[in-house]
């Protein structure tokens, strides 16, 4: 038997131990190590979390933590994104030699942001995940402002205003759903998800319903499901690149958790229909506007910011179609999409450095200045809009095979209409950059990228191809055990 | 259950003070003084720090006494003031650019409230609570809710959006209140907390915006867009 308190409780204590030397000691090329071996160890322990990860749900901790398959392979996206961008954020913030000294500052947030991820798919209560949630809110809107841009802090007023307002609405479902738990189980009693759960079935449909839809829209806001995504494409725009990416392929995960959570209560009750098809309707309305968006892009990162939203749309339609095939296909979604997202992401954020623009109409002949990280990048791109050979085409195609046996077909035809669409705006845009015009002479990109730049996209790269041609079959075991246990 | 045994007297009490709760949301609706909002709120949070009292003495929760000592310390008093030493840091005095007149909002709030008592009696109807304190408690909730939302939608300044935000989480308070007394005081003491720490966030940057995006009106925010 593993001892699962240890590995979490190291978990969490080691980021912790990280911020406090990186804030004493206040020095700079100490914390971009520091910050490394603490994201090696994250991720070494998420994994082994995940490898032993029990198939029924684990309570510990005196009831306030709580591990399940899903929790696990949510931190393992966590651990395995923290770690991706760790080592990029060491090449990418020394192309910011302003920032050099407050270097430890950043590597301080960024370690702060990953703890907080690594705490909210573990919370049993949901009040606790809520405020988790709102913590991992606060730390990484500073860091969407860290450069201190007009721009970046334009961008983390309205992170912070947007996202607030929004999980507002998801408190008062959760106060809600406690609420129609105290006429069954009494004035005081435990709030769980295993509770809320077992209440479910006896809530007047009125007050389940209400409760749901509130935390689905807060969640929501968070997801970045449209309409309530106005603050990601300005948030995953303006923050570091390393930062977008552990926004995008970390972050945008856990909130689906808790949707997810909130869904199974509300399926407990005898009204999964209802609430599937809510959340299915979400997430078609986000690849739609998601694709209306990306055709009409410029800006590299906002594009990439709109992939994220398209993303989570497909995840949300998988969740949301149900069953065990859509399931096993958005799981298999989530970590395909947080390794290639991040991948993007970086050479994002390269070529901006290269460029010295974030418009990509004056990115050039990328492939001509560049032609390992152009390529690297291009690869990524045919990946993310779920082109073959890649992880993300195997999985898409999961979810929608597993959507035709669902209660919502149409939603089938609609996802598949849009995703082609996203994939020929994707490739017009890197069609003009690769072959596009030859740059002004003074545009000319003279920067030389360090191994640091591109040694993360490779390890994100690979293993998408790799999972594009070989589906685990452990891993398929893995996605109908998680199916089974209740999140 | 708190809300099936309440004498008339407790009932009256609760009722009075979460109506007082509800009007002060209206005082801050029909100003446009930053000040006067932030008095609004200072007494709403009192109030609220009122009703945690009645409750944890006509109820028996002794730990809702400390609750709502922190909502008078935090909510009633902290949180004022630190919005207000913002105003008067960023030297604006008064919303200078809403999109309505203190009349109409007024008139659009009423709507809202009247909106919030239908969506409460339905719920009502479908618990078999009708007449019930819970019922008010539900319209208080959903109504300083919407409330919350309309100031932060109808202004621009961004302290007008930190106090819409923090009407928005005084609702809920309160309807939690009467609502589930019983619910771990654990819970509530860290979102008192968490309602404080997003305020610093929220003063922080408020001052980046004004030091490095020149404003602090979110009309002046529009770089990003598309």
């Amino acid at each position: 038997m593993v001892n699962f308190d240890a590995l979490i409780a190291a978990l969490w204590i080691i980021p912790a131990v990280a911020i406090i030397l990186m804030l004493a000691l206040r020095l700079p090329h100490l914390a971009e190590y520091l910050n490394l071996l603490t994201s090696i160890a994250v991720f070494g322990l998420t994994l082994a979390i995940l490898v032993a990860v029990p198939d029924k749900a684990l309570v510990t901790g005196e009831q306030y933590i709580l591990l399940t398959p899903l929790g696990a392979w949510v931190l393992f996206c966590v651990g395995l994104v923290y770690l991706l961008a760790s080592i990029y954020a060491i090449g990418y913030m020394r192309l910011l030699p302003e920032e050099k000294p407050r270097l430890h500052k950043y590597y301080a947030l960024q370690a702060g942001f990953a703890l907080t991820m690594l705490i909210a798919p573990l919370m049993n209560n949901p009040g606790i995940f809520w405020i988790a949630i709102d913590f991992t809110t606060i730390v990484s809107a500073f860091l969407v402002g860290f450069e201190k841009e007009a721009e970046c802090i334009e961008a983390a007023w309205k992170y912070l205003i947007v996202v607030s307002a929004g999980l507002a609405l998801a408190l008062l479902g959760i106060i809600l759903f406690y609420w129609g738990g105290t006429f069954v189980l009494g004035p005081t009693y435990a709030l769980t998800w295993a509770n809320l759960r077992e209440i479910a079935p006896k809530v007047p449909e009125t007050l389940l319903f209400l409760a749901f839809l509130l935390t689905l829209v807060g969640f929501g806001t968070k997801v970045g499901l449209a309409p309530m995504h106005t603050w990601l494409p300005d948030a995953h725009s303006e923050g570091p690149a390393p930062v977008s990416a552990m926004l995008s392929g970390a972050l945008l995960n856990i909130a689906l958790l808790g949707i997810y959570r909130f869904l199974s209560i509300v399926d407990s009750g005898g009204y999964s229909l209802m609430g599937h098809t809510a959340l299915l309707v979400l997430g078609v309305i986000s690849l739609f506007v998601a694709g209306l968006f990306i055709v009409r892009q410029d800006g590299a990162k906002r594009m990439l910011a709109y992939s994220s939203l398209e993303h989570m749309g497909v995840l949300a339609i998988g969740f949301g179609f149900g069953g065990p095939i859509a399931f096993a296909g958005a799981m298999y979604h989530m970590v395909n999409h947080s390794m290639n997202k991040s991948l993007m992401f970086f050479g994002a954020g390269n070529m901006m450095r290269a460029y010295g623009t974030k418009s990509m109409s004056k990115m050039r002949q990328v492939l001509r200045y560049y032609p390992v990280t152009g390529a690297l990048w291009l690869l990524g791109a045919v990946a993310i809009t779920g082109a073959p050979p890649f992880g993300l085409f195997l999985s898409e195609l999961t979810i929608l095979r597993g959507g035709i046996l669902s209660p919502n077909p149409w939603a089938v035809w609609v996802m598949a209409i849009l995703l082609i669409l996203i994939f020929i705006a994707f490739m017009n845009h890197f069609r003009r950059m690769i072959w596009g015009p030859e740059p002004e002479p003074d545009e000319v990109p003279t920067l030389n990228l360090s191994l640091w730049n591109s040694l993360p996209m490779w390890l994100a790269l690979i293993p998408v191809l790799v999972l594009g041609l070989w589906w685990p079959s452990g891993l398929w075991g893995f996605f109908q055990q998680a199916f089974m246990v209740q999140p | 259950m708190l809300i099936f045994h309440l004498g008339p007297l407790a009932t009256s009490l609760f009722s009075l003070l979460a109506i007082l709760a509800l009007v002060l949301s209206f005082v801050m609706l029909a100003s446009h003084w930053l000040k006067n909002h932030v008095y609004a709120f200072a007494a709403e949070s009192w109030t609220i720090a009122a009703i945690s009292a009645s409750i944890g003495y006509y109820g028996h929760y002794p730990e809702l006494y400390i609750i709502a000592a922190l909502t008078a310390l935090f909510r009633g008093t902290f949180l004022p003031y630190l919005v207000l030493r913002l105003v008067k840091r960023l030297d604006i005095q008064r919303e200078f650019t809403p999109l309505l007149k203190p009349s109409s909002s007024m008139i659009i709030g009423a709507a809202l409230v009247i909106f919030s008592y239908e969506v409460s009696r339905q719920l009502g109807v479908a618990l078999h609570l009708t007449d019930n304190i819970a019922v008010l408690a539900l319209t208080c909730m959903f109504s300083l809710k919407l409330i919350g939302f309309l100031m932060m939608i109808l202004r621009s300044e961004a302290i007008s959006h930190i106090l819409g935000l923090l009407v928005i989480e005084n609702g809920i308070f309160l309807g939690s209140q009467i609502l589930v007394p019983g619910m771990p005081a654990l819970l509530e003491l860290v979102i008192i907390f968490d309602l404080l720490t997003i305020v610093m966030a929220f003063g922080m940057l408020v001052r980046f915006l004004q030091t490095h995006a020149g404003t602090t009106s979110s009309r002046g925010l529009q770089k990003l867009v598309g």
